[in-house]
C-alpha cells in the first residue's frame, strides 16, 4: 500500500508516523508542503506537530497551504486520509471534517496515556479491532477539545461516524475519563463517506512494545486489510 | 555620547575594568565599543570569577570527545555514535518574565546542541521556586512550566526528566536550568573555531530585534526592587523558527559546507563573532547594514547587543554560498553574508562602509579580566539533633506529611504538560530515577538525570558537592546505565561576597573529588552567579546533569515493584543520619547539622555491582535511597504499582524514625525474585557489599510490621494531591 506523509515546516511527528508506516510495510513517501502534486497514494497522513507554528489558530494556515488543495482533491476522490492531532485540526480547518478543536478544558497542554474505545469497527481504519475494544494510547495536545453543532453531533451518532471515545481502562465513558473536555468524549471522527479519519491520540506512538505498547498496530493493519 | 562614569556603571563595568579597557584600546571606547566590552566582560560570558576554580575539574576521559569550552560537551557512546549535551541557566530572565524566560532557556540550550551537528533527542530541566506560600510562586511556577512545555512541545523534542523544588531561599530569585541532549555521528561534529582568511561570515535564522539588549549583563547582577524594569532585557522565543533553523542547519551539515558555526546566545552577534574569531586566532569584519532587522532604524549598538533568539553565525567554505542559501530559502529563513574573516585580529564593525567600532579580539576574549576572588571556608556547625528530645510523631503520620508536601508530591501536574513521547524513542519517562532514550534505530539507549541538593550544599559545601555527583550517578545506575559524563549548572549568589565565593570553591572541590573517583568527567557547564536580591543570596545550588549508556537495551528497568512476594534487599549500611534530612525539615522545620558523609569507595563498589546485577537480569526493580530515606524509597516503589511491601522491624538500629527516615548515602533497594536471590547474594557477598533482607512485596498494602498498614492506592492519592490543590 502506498502512503504519503505531508510535511509542514513545523510538523514534528512526521518521522514518527513514517517509521510506524514502514514498520507496518507501507510504501511511504514524504511530501513537502510547497509541493503542488501528490504522488500516487492509497493513504495520505497529515501528521502531528505545529504545522506553521500555530500561533494563529491550530492548523489555520496549513488549511490554506499549497499541498492541502491536493489533499482535498484526493480525499474527495475517495483516497484514505488520516489526520493525527495537528493533522485532525488541519482537516477541520479545510472542512474535510466538520467541527472544531477547542483548547483543552484545563487550558493546559496534556501529554499522557489515556484510554479510548473503538466505537465503529466497520471501517477501513478499524476493521481489525473488536467493537468497544479499549486501547491505551498517548495524547499530546493543547487543543483537543472537540466541539460541533447539535445537527452534526446527531449525524455523527446516527451515521456511526464516531471512531473513538475517551474512556477509562474498563471502557466506561464519562466525565472522569475525558481528558480535555471533548463533546461526548469524542477522540476521533470519520467523514460521512468514512474515508477520512481525524483523531487526537497518536497511533504512531503505540506500535513498539519497548517504548509503549502495540495497541495501534491494528489501525495500520486494518488499512492494509 | 560621552562616556561618563555613570554610563560605565550602567554597563555593569567597574571603574578599574574601564581603565583596563582604555589601556587595551589605547584610547577611550565609543558607546558601541563600550557596549561590546560590557557584553563580553560580564560574569555570564567571561566566567571571570569562576574560571580559576573551574579549571580544577576533571574534564578528560576515554569517552570524552570534547570537554568544556565549546557550545556543548561531546562523548563517545560506541560505534559511530556521539552524544552532545549541556545544561544552562536562565534564572534571571525567568524571574522577570517566567514564560519567555523559561522558553528561551530551552531554545538557547537546544541551539548549543544542534550547532554542534547533533539532532536533539531529549530535554531536561531543574527548576527551583520560592516557598509555595510566597505570593509570586504560583504564577512563576505556572509561567515557567508552560514556557518550558511551550517551547519543547512545539519544536518536537521530548522533555523527559527533571526536578522541581520549593524553598524560601528562592523567593526572590528562582532557578530555571535547562539541559539538552543530542545525538550526532562521531565524525560529523561541528565546532566554533574559525579557519581561513576571507571566508564568508553568514547570518542565518530570525531577524534581529530590540529584545534582550543587555540580557547577559542583566544576568550578571543582583536583583533589587526595580527588577521589573528589566523586562525589556528578556528575549522572546519563537520555537517554530527554531525548528526551521534546526532542520536547515542539520540539512546543511550533511556535507562539507561549514567551516565553523556558532549560535547567537547570550550577547548575541557580539559573542558569537568574537568567539569564532578568537578560537581561530583571526579577525572578523562585519557590515552591520546587512544584518536583517525586525525593526526600523536599529543602531549598530542595538544590533550588536540584541539577544533576539533563533539566530546563527556560520563561516562557509568557498563556493558553498549558493547551495547553503537554497537550503535556508527552502526553510523560509534569512541568509545573508554579513562579513568575512580577516588577518587583522580585530573585530571591525562597519555601517555603510564607515567604521563604527574596532576592537582587538584578544581584548574581548583572552585579555578579559580574571579574578581570584577572596573566599573563606564554610563555618560548619557541629550540632546534632537528639531525636528523643523532639515531640513524638508516628511513622505513619510523618510518612503521610512528607508524601503530601510540595517537595515530595507526585509531579504529574508538571510532566503532563510536556510532550515526553514525541520522537518515539522515550523508553522511560519522568518519575523514574532516570529517563531512558533509545538511540534511534539502534539497539542502545542512554539514561539521563538531573539532580541537586541545595540543603546539603548549604550545610557543608564539600560534602554537598560530592553528594550530588553521587546521587546523579546512582540514578543512572538504578536504570541499568553505565554513567559516562556530566554537565553542571552552578547556581550561586554574589561572588564578590567571600562567603558565597567560599561556597562555590568548596562545592567545586566536592564535585571534583567525586568525579575523579567515579571516573565521571565534566564535559560542559555553565555558571550563574548573582542569584539573589538586595544582598540576600540563594543557597548554593549546583545542578548535575548526567548521561549513562545502556549498550544492549532490551527492556527498561525502573523503580516500581513488579511481582508479588519477591524479596526486598537494602544495599548499603544504614546508620540513621537525620541531620539535613527531609524528615527534620518537613516535620520539625529543623535545618541544623551536617549532611550525611559519603564513602566513595562504597559508592563505587555498590554502584558497579548493582549494574552487574541488573545486566544479568537478576532484579525486578531497583531504586536508589535518597531524600526522605528508606521509607520514602519504598513508598515510591509501591505507588503506581500493584504491589506494596511488608517490611520487618530492623534488628539492629532501634530507633525506627532514624532507620526509616535517615539519609545515609550509597544505598539502593532491590526487588529480587526468590529464585534469583542466591545469585544476587553471591555477587553481593563476593564483593563485600553490605546488605539486608528487609522484607517482601505483597499485594495492595504498604506495611511495616507492627507499625503501619496503608492501602497503596490511598498512598498514591495522598502523593497526588498537592499540585492539584495548589
Amino acid at each position: 500500500m502506498n502512503s504519503s506523509v505531508i510535511v509542514f515546516p513545523g510538523s514534528n511527528c512526521d518521522r514518527d508516523i513514517a517509521v510506524a508506516l514502514e514498520k507496518m510495510q507501507f510504501k511511504n513517501q514524504m511530501v513537502w508542503h510547497k509541493e503542488t502534486k501528490l504522488p500516487k497514494s492509497d493513504l495520505i497522513v497529515v501528521p502531528g506537530g505545529f504545522s506553521y507554528g500555530d500561533y494563529l489558530r491550530s492548523g489555520a494556515i496549513a488549511g490554506k497551504s499549497l499541498i492541502i488543495n491536493e489533499v482535498i482533491r484526493a480525499a474527495n476522490d475517495g483516497c484514505l486520509v488520516l489526520g493525527i492531532c495537528n493533522g485532525f485540526q488541519i482537516l477541520t480547518e479545510t472542512g474535510l471534517l466538520k467541527g472544531v478543536l477547542l483548547r483543552n478544558q484545563n487550558l493546559k497542554f496534556i501529554n499522557k496515556d489515556i484510554n479510548i474505545k473503538v466505537i465503529n469497527n466497520d471501517t477501513k481504519f478499524s476493521n481489525k479491532y473488536k467493537k468497544d475494544q479499549v486501547l491505551k494510547i498517548n495524547i499530546a495536545h493543547n487543543e483537543g477539545n472537540y466541539f460541533t453543532n447539535p445537527d452534526h453531533l446527531k449525524e455523527l451518532n446516527n451515521e456511526n461516524l464516531i471512531a473513538f471515545r475517551y474512556c477509562d481502562e474498563n471502557g466506561v465513558v464519562n466525565k472522569d475519563s475525558n481528558p480535555n473536555g471533548s463533546l461526548e468524549n469524542i477522540a476521533g471522527i470519520f467523514n460521512s463517506k468514512k474515508n477520512i479519519l481525524g483523531m487526537m491520540p497518536h497511533p504512531e506512538r503505540m506500535v513498539d512494545n519497548l517504548i509503549s505498547n502495540t495497541d495501534a498496530v491494528n489501525l495500520f493493519s486494518s488499512l492494509l486489510n | 555620547m560621552k562616556i561618563t562614569n555613570q554610563v560605565v556603571e550602567k554597563h555593569g563595568l567597574k571603574t578599574e575594568e574601564y581603565s583596563s579597557i582604555k589601556k587595551l584600546l589605547k584610547r577611550e571606547p565609543n558607546l558601541l565599543e563600550l557596549g561590546i566590552f560590557s557584553a563580553m566582560w560580564n560574569e555570564h560570558c567571561s566566567y571571570k570569577s569562576s574560571r580559576k576554580h573551574l579549571k580544577n575539574l576533571p574534564t578528560k576521559g576515554k569517552q570524552v570527545i570534547q570537554g568544556p569550552g565549546e557550545n556543548a560537551g561531546v562523548i563517545d557512546i560506541g560505534d559511530d555514535d556521539a552524544i552532545v549535551f549541556k545544561i544552562e541557566s536562565h534564572n534571571h530572565p525567568s524571574y522577570i518574565e517566567p514564560y519567555q524566560g523559561a522558553a528561551t532557556g530551552v531554545g538557547g540550550i537546544l541551539r548549543d546542541v544542534f550547532t554542534m551537528g547533533a539532532r536533539p533527542i531529549a530535554l531536561l530541566n531543574s527548576i527551583h521556586f520560592g516557598s509555595p506560600d510566597h505570593f509570586k510562586t504560583k504564577s512563576l511556577l505556572n509561567g515557567v512550566v508552560s514556557g518550558i512545555g511551550g517551547y519543547g512541545n512545539c519544536i518536537g523534542i521530548p522533555t523527559v526528566a527533571g526536578e522541581t523544588k520549593f524553598n524560601s531561599t528562592y523567593n526572590e530569585n528562582i532557578l530555571v536550568n535547562a539541559m539538552a541532549v543530542g545525538h550526532a555521528k562521531k565524525d560529523k561534529i561541528f565546532y566554533s573555531k574559525a579557519k581561513g582568511l576571507n571566508k564568508s561570515v553568514v547570518y542565518v535564522g530570525s531577524k534581529t530585534g530590540r529584545d534582550g539588549i543587555h540580557g547577559a549583563s542583566m544576568a550578571s547582577a543582583e536583583f533589587d526592587e526595580n527588577s521589573e524594569e528589566k523586562k525589556p532585557t528578556v528575549q522572546v522565543g519563537d520555537p517554530f523558527t527554531e525548528k526551521l533553523l534546526m532542520e536547515a542547519c542539520l540539512e546543511l551539515m550533511k556535507d562539507n559546507s561549514i567551516i565553523s558555526i556558532q549560535d547567537m546566545g547570550a550577547a548575541g552577534l557580539t559573542s558569537s563573532s568574537v568567539e569564532m574569531a578568537s578560537k581561530g586566532e583571526l579577525g572578523i569584519e562585519i557590515h552591520l547594514d546587512k544584518v536583517p532587522c525586525r525593526e526600523e532604524n536599529m543602531t549598530p549598538y542595538e544590533m550588536m547587543l540584541s539577544e533576539s533568539q533563533e539566530r546563527m553565525l556560520i563561516i562557509l567554505e568557498d563556493g558553498k554560498e549558493k547551495h547553503a542559501k537554497e537550503i535556508f530559502k527552502k526553510w523560509d529563513l534569512d541568509f545573508v553574508v554579513i562579513g568575512k574573516t580577516t588577518d587583522t585580529n580585530k573585530l571591525i564593525l562597519k555601517y555603510n562602509n564607515i567604521i563604527e567600532g574596532e576592537i582587538p579580539i584578544n581584548a574581548l576574549a583572552s585579555k578579559a579580566p580574571i579574578y581570584d576572588r577572596k573566599w573563606i571556608k564554610k563555618k560548619l556547625t557541629k550540632s546534632k539533633v537528639d531525636i528523643k528530645k523532639l515531640k513524638k510523631i508516628k511513622i505513619e503520620d510523618a510518612l503521610i506529611k512528607i508524601l503530601s508536601s510540595a517537595n515530595h508530591s507526585n509531579k504529574k501536574w508538571i510532566t503532563n504538560q510536556y510532550d515526553q513521547m514525541v520522537m518515539c524513542d522515550t523508553a522511560q519517562k519522568s518519575g523514574s530515577d532516570a529517563a531512558i532514550i533509545r538511540i534511534h534505530g539502534k539497539e542502545k539507549a542512554i539514561a539521563v538525570s538531573v539532580d541537586s541538593s541545595a540543603n546539603y550544599c548549604k550545610a557543608h559545601p564539600i560534602t554537598g558537592g560530592k553528594q550530588i555527583v553521587c546521587e546523579n550517578w546512582r540514578n543512572l545506575i538504578s536504570v541499568g546505565a553505565r554513567p559516562i559524563a556530566i554537565t553542571n549548572c552552578l547556581n550561586f549568589g554574589n561572588p564578590e561576597n567571600p562567603e558565597i565565593m567560599g561556597e562555590f570553591a568548596e562545592c567545586l572541590l566536592g564535585i571534583k573529588e567525586s568525579c575523579e573517583f567515579l571516573n565521571y568527567p565534566v564535559v560542559s557547564g555553565n555558571v550563574s552567579f548573582y542569584n539573589g536580591t538586595n544582598k540576600k543570596n540563594i543557597s548554593p545550588t549546583p545542578v548535575i546533569g548526567g548521561i549513562g549508556l545502556i549498550s544492549k537495551f532490551k527492556k527498561p528497568i525502573n523503580h516500581q515493584f513488579k511481582k508479588n512476594n519477591s524479596t526486598i534487599l537494602l544495599i548499603g549500611k544504614t546508620f540513621g543520619h537525620l541531620e539535613q534530612s527531609v524528615f527534620l525539615e518537613e516535620i520539625y522545620s529543623i535545618s541544623d547539622g551536617q549532611p550525611p558523609e559519603i564513602n566513595l569507595v562504597n559508592e563505587k563498589n555498590n554502584g558497579e555491582n548493582i549494574l552487574e546485577i541488573i545486566k544479568n537480569n537478576l532484579v525486578n526493580s531497583v531504586h536508589d535511597v535518597s531524600n526522605g530515606g528508606l521509607i520514602i524509597a519504598l513508598a515510591e516503589m509501591s505507588m503506581g504499582s500493584n504491589y506494596g511491601v511488608k517490611i520487618n522491624k530492623p534488628k539492629k538500629l532501634t530507633n525506627l524514625l532514624k532507620y526509616f527516615f535517615g539519609e545515609d548515602q550509597s544505598r539502593y533497594v532491590l526487588e529480587v525474585d526468590k529464585n534469583n536471590l542466591g545469585k544476587v547474594e553471591k555477587i553481593l557477598k563476593n564483593n563485600n557489599i553490605f546488605y539486608e533482607n528487609i522484607g517482601s512485596t505483597q499485594k495492595d498494602y504498604f506495611e511495616i510490621q507492627g507499625e503501619l498498614k496503608i492501602d497503596i492506592k490511598e498512598l498514591y492519592k495522598i502523593n497526588d494531591r498537592w499540585y492539584n490543590n495548589y
